[in-house]
């Protein structure tokens, strides 16, 4: 990457190399990028399988020697969490469906997680990459739009399908039909409706990758400084100035990724209640 | 930043994981919150019982202890009377014992002094015969005089 920042448009290219997920498949031979339907984000796959793994495995470990009376304290982080989240379903939730929590808990877990990769300093894990002959790693797997709008069509196709089985599809089509106008702008309700509901996935969907997206790209400008600078003196003046920039924005940003997965979280769990509720 | 075929592979994944999450954390941990919440509501359920049967049987304690006070008192009360009715007893009795030995004294007294009287009487009579003997100068027949003899015993 030094050969980058020495050249002329090194800034651009370095952070045009870094948002570059690895492809595999149908990909650009030169930019690298997605070419065709065919294309596989590996890095976002493997970071975020790779996630999923550690959450899987943890709560298996966790889940599989749970004590009631005297419990360790990673059960007792689990369970703070647990709890947590059954409340948010408690308190915003309408009825009662087995499902949503732990779905709740699992987008609170699995977000968190990939949002962490984040605090990652940014060239480590491409760094580590290109020691295995991966040039172009992006590791977190949320600044892929891929990730958040697969999280947010499966609620998506969850808020469809309780729609349908709590209002039945009758009761669904009338709500495409009547609301919010009633009767007499049907055209108008349909529209609406259509908007609305389509507006959930994307909304969730572009609200994680947005933030997410531009808190990496924050950091790879902060990252910049430091490398811009030349040898010799501005060198000692930037690398210090880079690395208070840069606790800034990490603590900043832990607060942001904490925020983004509790809102989708939040959010899916409103979308879920609303479809459980029978009063459009 | 293109929509691809990754797109379905994270919807995999994300199912997946639900279903793991669900399976392995969650189910086992909220059954095992739900039993915590029953267990801690049981034992406080306990300590209500434990505490309520603890005033109960400190209520019972306080009235037996009241009750055989009571008890005690009137126990006491009745040894009073009956140990005031056998010292009255006791003191008519030794009245009557003192009355009883005081009339034996008496009649024993009596008895002495009859005794001695007639004694006394006897002796008289023996010496006012003897002295009447000497002045008549001669012997009385005792056998004849008797008769003249009791006669004057008597009249002593």
């Amino acid at each position: 990457m030094s050969a980058e920042q020495s050249s002329g448009g090194g800034t651009v290219e370095y952070i045009q190399h870094h948002l570059t997920n690895l492809c595999a498949g149908e990909c650009d031979p030169v930019t690298h990028a997605a070419n065709g339907f065919f294309a596989w984000h590996l890095d976002t796959i493997f970071v975020s399988l790779l996630l999923a793994l550690t959450i899987v495995f943890v709560g298996w470990r966790v889940g599989r020697n749970l004590n009631p009376n005297t419990p360790g304290r990673f059960q007792n982080l689990i369970e703070g969490i647990v709890e947590f989240v059954s409340g948010q379903v408690r308190d915003t939730f309408p009825g009662h469906n087995p499902l949503i929590a732990p779905l709740a808990l699992t987008i609170f877990l699995w977000v968190w997680l990939m949002n962490f990769m984040d605090m990652i300093p940014v060239d480590l894990l491409p760094l580590i990459a290109g020691w295995f002959g991966i040039h172009y790693f992006k590791a977190v797997p949320t600044t892929d739009l891929n990730t958040t709008l697969a999280m947010s069509l499966t609620v998506f196709l969850l808020i469809i399908f309780y729609s349908i089985k709590v209002k039945g599809p009758v009761g669904y089509l009338k709500m495409f039909l009547f609301h919010p106008f009633g009767k007499f702008l049907v055209p108008v309700n349909i529209v609406m409706t259509l908007i609305e509901e389509l507006a959930k996935p994307l909304s969730l969907a572009l609200r994680l990758f947005g933030n997410l997206f531009a808190g990496e790209l924050v950091f790879l400008l902060i990252a910049l400084i430091g490398g811009t600078a030349a040898i010799g003196v501005a060198m000692a003046l930037m690398l210090p100035l880079q690395a208070v920039l840069d606790l800034g924005w990490l603590i900043f940003h832990l607060l942001v990724i904490t925020l983004q997965a509790f809102i989708f979280m939040v959010l899916t769990i409103v979308y879920l209640g609303m479809a459980h509720t029978d009063d459009h | 930043m293109n929509i691809t075929v990754t797109l379905f592979a994270q919807m995999a994944a994300f199912i997946m994981l639900i279903i793991f999450v669900n399976k392995l954390l969650w189910g086992p941990m909220n059954a095992m919150l739900a039993e915590r919440q029953k267990r801690i509501s049981d034992g406080l359920a306990a300590a209500e019982k434990g505490k309520h049967e603890l005033e109960l049987s400190e209520k019972r304690a306080k009235e037996a202890l009241v009750e055989a006070k009571n008890r005690a008192s009137e126990i006491i009360a009745q040894a009073e009377k009956r140990a005031s009715e056998i010292i009255d007893g006791a003191k008519t009795e030794a009245r009557a014992e003192g009355g009883r030995l005081v009339a034996a004294a008496k009649a024993e007294i009596d008895q002495e002094v009859n005794r001695a009287k007639e004694q006394l009487r006897k002796q008289v009579a023996g010496i006012a015969a003897a002295g009447a003997g000497k002045i008549l100068g001669r012997e009385i027949d005792a056998n004849k005089h008797d008769d003249l003899l009791k006669d004057l015993v008597a009249q002593i």
